[in-house]
């Protein structure tokens, strides 16, 4: 094995999300002292020369590439889980970590059924003696509370009765609440936040509809980043808020909390995806080993259960 | 404890002849109607809706409503109906009056279980096609009262809605540190007289019901006083009855129940549809518990006191759902 082709194939296998198993085992595996010091001296990401005479670890980027080994460890086991326990548990991570997670407090609040939400919140009762919205309520101080308390709280009607007259003066009320010039901000809205957070999700694409066609624009788009936002995307065009959240994920120079939401969902939203016919083209061009093949295989089409019929 | 007695062995063809005779000819047979009904469970009374609709192909419930008139037939139309589809009723009832009657909403909200509150908001749904949610947050908006006053309108709502999606913890997990810091924020918010504070609601809406209990002791420890009474006084809207409401139900749901029967029985005519409301939805539960409280307080049997304000068949429901005797 020539050495510079093995520095490459090494910068190679860690440089996606996840890591390539297999070259890794092709390149360290069969190579002497010798080589694993001029892999070592070929990767000055990886290891600085010390004083002492050797090539030292850096700790953070260590640290890194065991996270990286771990998303499929994590994506396997979040894909074990019973999606109840799961969604209780994605929850209770977000509070934990606070307001860069808030969004997906709402991912899972507006697009789960009413029942699994339901589930979910049993499931929280079960796992940490407390109710998702006590622990919310008492984690949260500002402003996103109101409404992220509101949305986990819902059980929303799931029947085809809409009443277009509601759902018209409804689109009027939030458009007055997001373009006057007064002060309150949109999250502190009574109207806004009751809306949105207790209407049936079929009253609120009508409403969505409503808005479009009288204002020319759509409610997502007068909205400014934020989990206001994420709330109208997930619960009137679903489909295009996950393939905004993947695309996001997969941007070169995404964050660790973008690239988390790929396995949170891939794994909840596989079926989803495999019925619109998801084209993971990024996928497979950004990701690595296992953790791409797991990716994948949740996508693809075509049952287990047929194969092992 | 319960207040109805209802044997063991019942047979629901039977009942449901029974009702049927007693529905048929001129005039119904509001006696028979009483002795069966009055004397079955919610289970029970289930099976002979099933027994009554597959015998005579209709449903029961719609032959009494057309036979009975008044208050019997609404105390018998709420007795007959599941607990939880009886609840998603009185909620709507109380949400599309013309002042929504708001502390019935408090009232269901905080007094059953979170299963059974669960079990209400399905049943409402199937019921109205909409959730109950929705509903409260629509026709609370159109209350007059409150809006004009709008600082504390925002709570409000806030307040209502949070306390009927509320699905508390119902474990017996307590957590005594957050009970004494919680006990004096709610001691603070009473102090400055900032009742619609966020952290009250909160409080209120979020916390499990041993959770609470902590905290209300733990109040009434430091203060000598319980928390439901430094909550009087009059803001001059529905926010504050409505929140006392709540914590008195939190609080001791029993002594709640009390004084709402002793209000609705006065010299000065008779809140029937408060009277009906508790009896009914708490005969099955904890009415004997309430019966003593109430002679207990008043130096009279409830019985007696129901006996003296209403009349007729209706009277008879009442005193059979009470625990009489036939």
């Amino acid at each position: 094995m020539a050495l510079p082709s093995g520095i490459e194939a090494l910068d190679k296998a860690f440089s996606g999300i996840g890591v390539d198993e297999k070259s890794l085992i092709d390149i360290i595996a069969k190579s002497n002292d010798e080589h694993r010091t001029s892999l070592r001296k070929g990767c000055p990401k990886l290891f600085v020369e010390d004083d002492n005479g050797f090539e030292r670890s850096d700790q953070s980027c260590i640290e890194n590439l065991k996270h990286q080994f771990n998303r499929f460890r994590d994506a396997v086991v979040l894909s074990l889980l019973h999606p109840w326990e799961r969604d209780a548990r994605l929850i209770e991570e977000a509070i934990r970590k606070g307001p860069k997670s808030y969004s997906v407090i709402v991912e899972i609040a507006c697009t789960r059924s009413s029942n699994q939400l339901l589930g979910a919140r049993k499931a929280y009762h079960s796992l940490f003696d407390h109710s998702i919205e006590e622990d919310l309520a008492a984690h949260i101080k500002d402003g996103e509370r109101k409404l992220l308390v509101a949305l986990v709280s819902a059980y929303r009607y799931e029947g085809p009765n809409v009443k277009e007259a509601a759902a018209k003066s409804e689109a009027e009320i939030l458009y007055n609440a997001l373009n006057n010039a007064d002060e309150t901000k949109p999250l502190d809205h009574e109207d806004v936040v009751m809306i949105l957070a207790t209407r049936s999700k079929l009253h609120l694409q009508a409403l969505y509809q409503h808005y479009n066609k009288t204002y020319d624009k759509t409610l997502t788009q007068d909205l400014e980043e934020g989990i206001l936002k994420d709330t109208v995307e997930c619960l009137c065009t679903p489909e295009a808020y996950f393939h905004r959240v993947l695309d996001a994920a997969l941007e070169q120079d995404a964050d660790e909390e973008s690239k988390g939401a790929l396995s949170r969902v891939i794994v909840t939203q596989n079926e989803l995806l495999r019925k619109e016919g998801y084209v993971p083209n990024k996928i497979q061009d950004t990701l690595l080993g296992f953790y791409k093949d797991f990716m994948l295989g949740l996508i693809a089409s075509g049952d287990i259960q047929e194969n092992n019929s | 404890m319960a207040t109805i007695d209802a044997p063991k062995q019942v047979s629901f063809q039977q009942d449901a002849e029974v009702l049927r005779k007693a529905c048929q000819g001129w005039g119904t047979d509001d006696k028979a109607i009483i002795s069966v009904l009055g004397h079955r469970n919610a289970a029970q009374r289930k099976q002979i809706r099933l027994a009554y609709e597959q015998l005579y192909q209709e449903d029961l419930i719609k032959r009494l409503e057309s036979e009975l008139s008044g208050d019997f037939e609404r105390a018998v139309y709420r007795w007959i109906l599941e607990p939880a589809d009886r609840d998603a009723v009185l909620a709507n009832v109380a949400i599309k009056k013309l002042s929504p009657d708001n502390h019935v909403i408090a009232e269901i909200s905080c007094t059953r279980s979170p299963e059974e509150l669960l079990a209400v908001r399905r049943a409402y749904q199937a019921r109205y096609k909409h959730s109950l949610e929705e509903d409260v947050a629509a026709h609370t908006k159109g209350d007059i009262r409150t809006a004009l006053i709008t600082d504390s309108f925002g709570c409000f709502l806030q307040l209502l809605v949070a306390l009927v999606t509320a699905f508390r913890y119902d474990g017996e997990e307590i957590n005594t540190r957050l009970a004494n810091s919680e006990a004096k924020i709610l001691h603070d918010a009473v102090k400055d007289k900032k009742f619609n504070h966020e952290e009250v609601i909160r409080i209120l809406t979020t916390r499990s019901k041993m959770q609470l209990m902590v905290t209300f002791n733990r109040y009434r420890d430091d203060h000598d006083t319980s928390v439901t009474k430094h909550l009087q006084g009059d803001s001059g809207d529905e926010f504050l009855p409505v929140l006392r409401t709540s914590v008195r139900c939190l609080n001791d749901p029993k002594k709640y129940f009390e004084k709402v029967l002793r209000n609705s029985i006065r010299r000065t005519g008779t809140d029937e549809d408060a009277l009906t409301r508790v009896i009914v939805t708490r005969a099955e539960k904890d009415l004997k518990d309430i019966k003593e409280v109430y002679h207990k307080r008043n130096s009279v049997p409830l019985d007696q006191a129901v006996a003296k304000d209403t009349s007729g068949d209706y009277k008879a429901l009442l005193l059979t759902l009470l625990g009489k005797q036939d």
